[in-house]
């Protein structure tokens, strides 16, 4: 929290200090007017985001002040700039940080428990000095380095050609260190989320779909924990001691049909899945193995022996 | 390499060709009026789109689509559209509410944006004002096409999560991958064009196409750029986000009424918006084709606002022409082409193009000189990957085998009863000697068997 309140004033003192530090630019009123529009909002956002409840609220406001940031950026003649940053930040890193937010669900709040002893303070005094020091340099800045505005700049190479000019002349080194930098991270989480894999491991597609092919059900099967004996709605789902699980059936069905289809089944006269609907069909292998198909019939499952479970799933997965 | 620097290195180079000084003597009113018929013309192409799209898939799928309200069935996305105006809005209990509500605006707004930059004709001559067909130009236009779409994917994703439920939470999770994802293969693509037009202003650009469309120069890069585009607009096959029959609708389960109606027409316009940034990019823009391009008044006046529409008509039918024929991908195909194929392709292409470039400019080879040493043992080598023996596919074999053998029986378990069993099948079972223990008893509870 303490590190992002930093950013935030960071940023904002920003927006607030950049539009001194270019007044050579020559928009005069219009720039005016659009930094005292947007520079407030730039401020509000940053403010938004420390105070918000939610994390993914936070990360809105956020979004705010680095929009309002390109905004200034655009009208100051930085247009590559300002939609680079755009493009970058609000794009795609605060869109990367929304993604991992909103799989953390929408109640999980900040934890109040301090882990470190004297955590808060130290980072407070930390991002207090932070503050200072880049307020004071800015202010540095802005008192005594000269404006040169971006007018020569553009006249020689256009805008986008005089920026590309200086990264890759005279600030090729820090520019090729960043960019080592982030690479490095880059591989760093590759190597901590790879996972080696076995070629087995895996079924192709075609594999997948060929073993569906040959099994007796090329259907979807039905949900896990299910076994179906009909289509009725009557079916009750059946625990395990062979009573019928209370929920099961719409409390608009009849009691009596459902506690009869639950008898026919005690009674073996129903058998899952490898009913008429999908007729059994003996496996080649099978045979080899034991001679003939009748012994992996499925047997009526009576519910309270300890009847195969995967038996009872035999016919329709290989 | 230096990025957009001509030979005299001055704004005299390819930025002189950008239509911003003719555009920044435009009066006020003359802007208002561009950005109003801007606004109706692309509410009136979606209404356009969306019958074109039905009545097209109709005819692929032999059926006659809607034909019934209107001339051809033409007024038939009008009924639509006043049907979702006049429908009530609902919210339900578990929304975000001021996300909620923000979420489509966020998708609509950014749409309409792209064509402002987007050089719809040539110069022409409007009550008595020498102007050209485009609202703005900025000298890095296209930047605002990609921009306005890295924000347009903030709607979806926030109307997913705000929203309160699972399958638009699904939804706007793909989406947030997806479309960054495809924006990047997308981003490359440009970078051959820029490199080669010197600037990224769109007039430029499409001045800059004179001798030759960038679809003969740069080919892989417009291939890159239509794939991504498909996979940027959230349209078959690439339309995860709002997979029908895997998430109900996707980001917009929970939208109704117009907010629903601003989901759908930020998805039609940014599909024009692709295709016009498309055509701009590749297509010449408002250039005439070859052989009506022989006619020099082809390429003056108002006429070329025919040809830039002509062209974003074919490309919608493209889309239209995708969505009846290709099923949807699966999601890790689609990453694996997103991140595996287009990406490294492009910037191979870069690689080429940007050593072209500086062969071209820095050095006194001719440009056919260039084309042939790069042309030659580009050629040999696609050839030779081409021709090369494919790779024993080991696997093949193997995995014959491997769904030839059928677990005969399942060993029929005895194992200690409340232990489960091994089960050969990989799909999950109940067991079926699993001892329930006893619960403690609860008032109220209801006991079917008793």
């Amino acid at each position: 929290m303490i590190a992002h309140l930093t950013t935030a004033v960071t940023t904002a003192v920003g927006a607030a200090v950049t539009p001194l530090t270019a007044t050579g630019g020559g928009a005069g009123g219009a720039e005016e007017i659009v930094f005292w529009i947007v520079g407030p909002l730039a401020l509000l956002g940053a403010i938004g985001m420390l105070f918000s409840k939610g994390a993914v609220h936070s990360a809105l406001w956020l979004v705010l002040t680095m929009m309002c940031l390109g905004v200034l950026y655009i009208t100051q003649q930085a247009e590559f700039l300002g939609f680079a940053q755009i493009i970058v930040y609000t794009g795609a890193i605060m869109m990367l940080f929304l993604f991992v937010l909103m799989l953390t669900g929408r109640d999980a709040g900040d934890s109040v428990i301090e882990v470190l002893r004297g955590q808060r303070v130290a980072a407070g005094l930390l991002g207090l000095g932070l503050v200072g020091l880049l307020v004071a340099v800015l202010m540095h800045a802005v008192g005594t380095l000269p404006n040169v505005g971006l007018t020569d700049a553009i006249a020689e190479r256009g805008a986008v050609g005089s920026l590309a000019a200086s990264i890759f002349t005279t600030y090729l080194f820090p520019f090729e260190l960043t960019s080592a930098l982030l690479i490095t991270a880059a591989v760093g989480a590759m190597v901590l989320a790879h996972v080696e894999r076995t070629k087995r491991e895996r079924r192709s597609q075609k594999a997948t779909v060929l073993a569906r092919m040959r099994s007796d059900r090329m259907s979807p099967l039905p949900g896990p924990g299910v076994h179906a004996t009909s289509a009725s709605n009557a079916t009750p789902a059946m625990l395990p001691d062979g009573s019928i699980a209370p929920g099961s059936v719409s409390h608009l069905v009849e009691m009596a049909v459902s506690e009869q289809v639950a008898r026919r089944f005690r009674e073996g006269e129903l058998v899952p899945i490898n009913g008429p609907e999908h007729p059994y069909r003996p496996k080649r292998a099978a045979i080899d193995h034991e001679g003939s198909a009748e012994n992996i019939v499925i047997p009526a499952v009576s519910a309270a022996s300890g009847g195969s479970a995967g038996a009872a799933h035999e016919g329709s997965e290989s | 390499m230096r990025v957009a620097v001509t030979p005299g290195g001055t704004v005299s180079g390819p930025d002189s060709l950008s239509v911003a000084p003719l555009l920044a003597n435009d009066p006020v009113w003359l802007m208002l009026i561009k950005a109003v018929v801007i606004f109706a013309f692309l509410l009136l192409l979606t209404l356009f789109a969306i019958w074109f799209e039905r009545r097209v898939v109709g005819r692929m799928q032999h059926r006659p689509g809607p034909n019934w309200n209107g001339p051809l069935g033409l007024l038939q996305s009008l009924a639509d559209a006043l049907k979702l105006i006049f429908k009530e809005g609902l919210m339900p209990r578990m929304v975000d509410k001021v996300v909620y509500i923000a979420a489509p605006i966020m998708a609509g707004i950014p749409a309409f944006m792209v064509f402002s930059v987007i050089p719809v004709g040539g110069r022409v001559s409007m009550f008595g004002h020498q102007t050209a067909l485009q609202l703005t130009d900025l000298p890095v236009g296209v930047l605002l096409a990609l921009v306005m779409s890295s924000i347009g994917i903030y709607g979806i994703v926030l109307g997913g999560w705000s929203s309160g439920s699972t399958y638009p939470l699904l939804g706007g999770l793909r989406s947030a991958a997806q479309m960054i994802s495809y924006e990047i293969a997308m981003g490359l693509s440009f970078v051959a064009v820029f490199l080669y037009a010197g600037t990224l202003s769109t007039s430029a650009i499409v001045a800059q196409q004179e001798a030759g469309w960038y679809i003969w120069l740069l080919p892989v890069s417009f291939i890159v750029y239509c794939i991504a585009m498909v996979g940027e607009t959230n349209r078959a096959p690439f339309d995860l986000p709002e997979a029908e029959s895997e998430l109900v609708g996707g980001y917009n389960t929970e939208y109704s009424s117009m907010r629903f109606g601003l989901f759908f027409l930020a998805e039609y316009i940014n599909l024009i918006n692709v295709s016009a940034l498309c055509t701009t990019l590749f297509l010449g823009g408002w250039r005439a084709p070859w052989p009506l391009s022989l006619w020099s008044g082809a390429n003056e006046g108002w006429w070329t606002m025919l040809w830039f529409f002509i062209k974003v008509l074919i490309f919608m039918f493209v889309f239209v022409w995708l969505r009846g024929t290709l099923p949807r991908f699966r999601y890790d195909q689609f990453m694996h082409m997103g991140w595996k194929v287009l990406v490294p392709v492009s910037l191979a292409w870069i690689l080429l193009v940007g050593v072209a470039r500086v062969l071209n400019t820095a050095t006194t080879l001719t440009t056919s000189q260039v084309l042939l040493w790069m042309g030659i043992p580009l050629v040999i080598l696609l050839l030779i990957v081409a021709f090369w023996p494919a790779r024993a596919e080991s696997g093949e074999p193997g995995e014959e085998d491997e769904y030839d053998v059928v677990p005969a029986v399942a060993p029929s378990h005895h194992g200690e009863p409340g232990v489960v069993g091994p089960s050969l099948a990989d799909f999950p079972v109940p067991p079926m000697d699993l001892v329930v223990p006893a619960g403690p008893v609860r008032k109220g509870r209801v006991d079917v068997d008793s």
